[in-house]
């Protein structure tokens, strides 16, 4: 596959994650900070991310996996989830975050143990998704193109 | 015995003479001896006796009185001369004290009798004082009386307690046979009976108020003497005896509908009831004035204990009545709160799941937009927009509608270029006039400010909507739109009273009048005009679109600007006017630290970069520490990171010109690291600017952040642009 064919494919997929709404206007902010000095910005943002997600979510299943559940320390998990993510611009795993923390600040535990499956739900989706798009962008750098910056005015 | 010549020869003595003479010359001696020591002896017993030298001198006169016919004894007989001279010595200093006593004596008696009168004088007085003493007794007792009946009566505040207590009290403290009360009716007209001291439940008696003795007793406050036969004394079946002697007294009453908190209701216009009080029958007892006066202050003190029962009766009913008024409203606020609450979820949640296809739709059209289309697939897509904008309006219009109503939309104040306000809405309707051949003039007065202080956006809503709606509804002529300063006199409008503008010196009132020789409205119509959704009937107005609510929107901009909107209209086909005035803010030139909000679309073209400066990042967050770094180094920024309070205080020093704290974490207080860091240092030009990412803009975190001495507020996440433009504001103050 050459080059300007799979550019043209990470141009319609990156589309397709923002109008499904897996990534919002944030990512883009973090694609325009990446350049020569900062080649890998991007992906070392998300790697983080994917790092701090899975303590976080691991921490969340423990901590609703009490008898007596500490809320307060599930609302301070689900903020951190929450700030990361809109951070990186993953816009359902935020959205599902605030649900959560509706439910917090009820002390529903049923809801919040939904509400955590969703949002595993969602952040798995989104590492999925994310994976994809940074292995279409490993191939063209390897083809020898350059990766094309989206404009959008959203 | 010799008879010497010296001496006159006394006649041949007679022997008893000469012995009766002797003895009784003896017994004076002897009693002028005794009298002066009977005196010293009684006087020094009794320890008053005011004329010790008048004794003195009494006893002296005696002595010597004795003295002298003791010596005299001798003188019958032969006597020397020795005795010749003791006794003329004797006789010369009697004669002198007798004298001196008689002289003395002169000035003693009137003195001594004087004392007599006055002992009688003193006698009387003391009588006199008695019976005094008698009398304050009386009143003293009358007075106790008086307070005992006055404890009693008034230690109650139910009507009937009181009444019954005055007289049980009344009849015992005077000892009376019978004791009553009439009171009037309610027509009027007549007294009854009401209670009785000795009758436990008296018959309904009645009297007609307009005898005589009655009108005789309620026209003098003091109590009255009648006779026991008139109708309102015959209150015992008639005994064989002299009845006692009956008094009656009014009792003033306090109608409850005169009552006035805050003035005590005339005398004249009382109510009276009628208290009739009988001596027992067959005593000789009559009523003493203090008596009388008895029972005169009791009867005013009933009329107080009534008032006051009165009072305490009316104001119980006011306030059952203000309970049940305050639960009834009561419930009804939580039921309007909770249809309130109701309708703003429902009208977020629908605003929400309205807005996302929205955008998608708006999005996608405007992307179809760019790519080739065949001019018919052009009109469509462009229709599309045109219908999808519009809806994307009515959506923004109900949801800004339902939160100006519940008073949660602010203003956003702001300085602003009024002239380019103004200019702006004129560019916009010129070409929709131009296609309607509308002739459209603006003049602003020359007094108008430059800049105003107060919400751009909403006034120029407001003014578009307006001009809009004159455009709208005007199908040839022209439109003017005229803007002024409003002086006082213009400010008021006659149709709204309650609008009292205060101009002052920081303010200004803009009035801005749109006239069109439109349509016109009919002056029923007017009211309805900013009511929501309502349209007015007329077939020219049919057509024209507009979902009834632009005006109800203006008018609530307007109010929240204090100011005020109307329209003034001559009827059907005779255009109308608009006209409304707002509250400004006149800018000052020197104005206090204001906080740079920052603001929504920033186009400021700073410098792209900060070379070389010193920012410290505080956030507990990784991922987002790691994106505000890859932000201010792709600035050019020299980035220190840490994550927590602690380091954060630790590691700020002079050379940090920046530093980005995050408020919204939970646990970590962010706002005490504003605190410790202007501690830490004191002089401003040290002191690094101190900058807070949160994740909300309310008004409540701004002003948080202002009082804690923060110098700006991000809303996070942040884009590269909106840093940049914070950073190169802060940095030009």
């Amino acid at each position: 596959m050459e080059v300007g064919q799979m550019q043209r494919r990470l141009m319609d997929y990156t589309k397709s994650l923002f109008m499904e709404g897996f990534l919002d206007g944030q990512f883009l902010q973090l694609q325009q900070l990446q350049d020569e000095s900062n080649p890998d910005f991007v992906v070392e943002v998300v790697s983080l991310f994917f790092d701090d997600s899975e303590k976080l979510l691991n921490d969340l299943t423990m901590a609703l996996d009490q008898p007596n559940v500490d809320f307060k320390k599930v609302d301070a998990h689900v903020h951190q989830l929450k700030g990361s993510s809109s951070s990186i611009g993953a816009q359902r795993v935020k959205n599902a975050c605030i649900a959560f923390r509706n439910f917090c600040e009820e002390q529903n535990t049923e809801a919040c143990l939904r509400c955590l499956q969703q949002v595993k739900q969602e952040y798995y989706l989104a590492k999925n998704k994310l994976e994809s798009l940074f292995r279409l962008e490993q191939q063209i750098v390897a083809a020898g193109g350059s990766v094309p910056i989206m404009e959008m005015g959203f | 015995m010799e008879s010497c010549y010296c001496i006159e020869p006394q006649w041949p003595a007679d022997e008893l003479l000469m012995k009766y003479q002797y003895i009784s010359d003896f017994f004076i001696a002897l009693a002028y001896f005794s009298i002066p020591l009977e005196l010293i002896y009684f006087v020094k017993k009794s320890a008053v006796f005011p004329y010790k030298w008048v004794l003195v001198q009494f006893g002296a006169f005696i002595v010597l009185c004795g003295a002298t016919h003791l010596i005299s004894l001798w003188t019958f007989t032969m006597h020397t001369r020795t005795v010749a001279v003791v006794m003329t010595t004797s006789k010369v200093l009697t004669a002198v004290v007798s004298c001196a006593t008689a002289l003395m004596l002169v000035h003693i008696i009137p003195d001594l009798l004087s004392v007599k009168t006055r002992e009688l004088f003193l006698k009387n007085k003391a009588a006199e004082l008695d019976r005094e003493m008698g009398l304050i007794r009386t009143q003293e007792e009358t007075g106790r009386h008086v307070r005992m009946l006055t404890h009693e009566i008034r230690s109650t505040l139910d009507r009937h307690t009181i009444l019954r207590t005055t007289l049980v009290e009344l009849g015992r403290t005077l000892a009376l046979e019978e004791c009553a009360l009439w009171m009037p009716t309610r027509t009027g007209l007549e007294l009854q009976l009401s209670y009785t001291l000795r009758q436990q439940n008296p018959v309904g008696y009645t009297v007609p108020i307009h005898l005589p003795v009655i009108n005789q007793v309620f026209s003098s406050s003091r109590a009255v003497k009648i006779s026991p036969n008139c109708p309102v004394a015959r209150l015992r079946p008639a005994g064989k005896y002299m009845p006692g002697e009956v008094v009656a007294v009014r009792v003033p009453l306090l109608h409850l509908s005169n009552f006035q908190i805050n003035a005590w209701p005339e005398l004249s216009t009382k109510r009276y009831a009628l208290m009739v009080l009988m001596l027992p029958s067959d005593s000789a007892r009559q009523w003493h004035v203090h008596e009388l006066e008895l029972v005169e202050v009791v009867a005013d003190q009933v009329a107080v204990a009534l008032s006051h029962a009165a009072i305490l009766e009316e104001s119980t009913r006011a306030r059952d009545l203000l309970m049940e008024q305050n639960v009834a409203l009561d419930l009804a606020r939580r039921e309007a709160e909770t249809a309130i609450r109701a309708r703003n979820d429902f009208l977020a949640v629908m605003n929400h799941e309205m807005r996302t296809p929205m955008h998608a739709i708006i999005a996608l059209s405007s992307l179809l937009q760019e790519t080739e289309l065949t001019p018919e697939q052009r009109l469509m897509v462009e229709t599309i927009l045109k219908s999808s904008n519009l809806l994307a309006t009515l959506i923004n219009d109900v949801l800004d509608l339902s939160r100006l109503e519940d008073g949660s939309l602010q203003l956003e104040l702001g300085t602003f270029n009024l002239y380019a306000v103004f200019r702006e809405v004129f560019n916009l309707i010129k070409p929709i006039a131009s296609v309607k051949k509308l002739n459209v003039s603006l003049n602003l007065a020359p007094d108008l400010p430059e800049y105003a202080i107060g919400d751009e956006k909403r006034l120029m809503q407001t003014i578009l909507n307006v001009v809009g709606n004159a455009l709208k509804f005007s199908k040839e002529g022209s439109i003017s739109v005229t803007a002024f300063v409003a002086k006082s006199e213009s400010l008021r409008d006659p149709r709204a009273p309650e609008f009292f503008p205060v101009p002052s010196d920081n303010h200004f009132y803009l009035r801005v009048q749109v006239k069109d020789s439109g349509s016109g409205i009919s002056p029923q119509d007017i009211p309805k005009l900013f009511t929501k959704f309502a349209q007015t009937q007329s077939t020219a107005t049919r057509n024209s679109g507009g979902s009834g609510l632009g005006l109800a929107i203006c008018k609530r901009f307007v109010n929240l600007m204090e100011g005020h909107i109307w329209i003034e209209s001559e009827g059907l086909g005779k255009g109308c006017t608009a006209i409304f005035i707002v509250k400004l803010g006149i800018p000052e030139r020197l104005n206090g630290p204001r906080l740079p909000f920052i603001p929504e679309v920033s186009t400021s073209h700073g410098p792209t970069a900060f070379p070389g400066l010193k920012v410290l990042v505080m956030d507990e967050n990784g991922v987002s520490r790691m994106v505000t770094k890859g932000l201010l180094v792709h600035l050019g920024c020299d980035v220190t990171m840490v994550s927590s309070s602690d380091e954060c205080l630790h590691v700020v020093s002079h050379e940090h010109k920046v530093v980005l704290v995050d408020v919204c974490v939970p646990g970590i207080n962010g706002y005490e690291i504003a605190i410790r860091i202007h501690e830490k240092f004191t002089k401003r030009y040290e002191r690094p600017l101190i900058v807070a990412l949160t994740g909300n803009t309310d008004k409540v975190t701004k002003e948080k952040c202002m009082r804690v001495g923060m110098d700006g507020v991000i809303l996070k996440p942040v884009s590269l642009d909106k840093m940049r433009s914070v950073l190169s504001d802060l940095l030009e103050q």
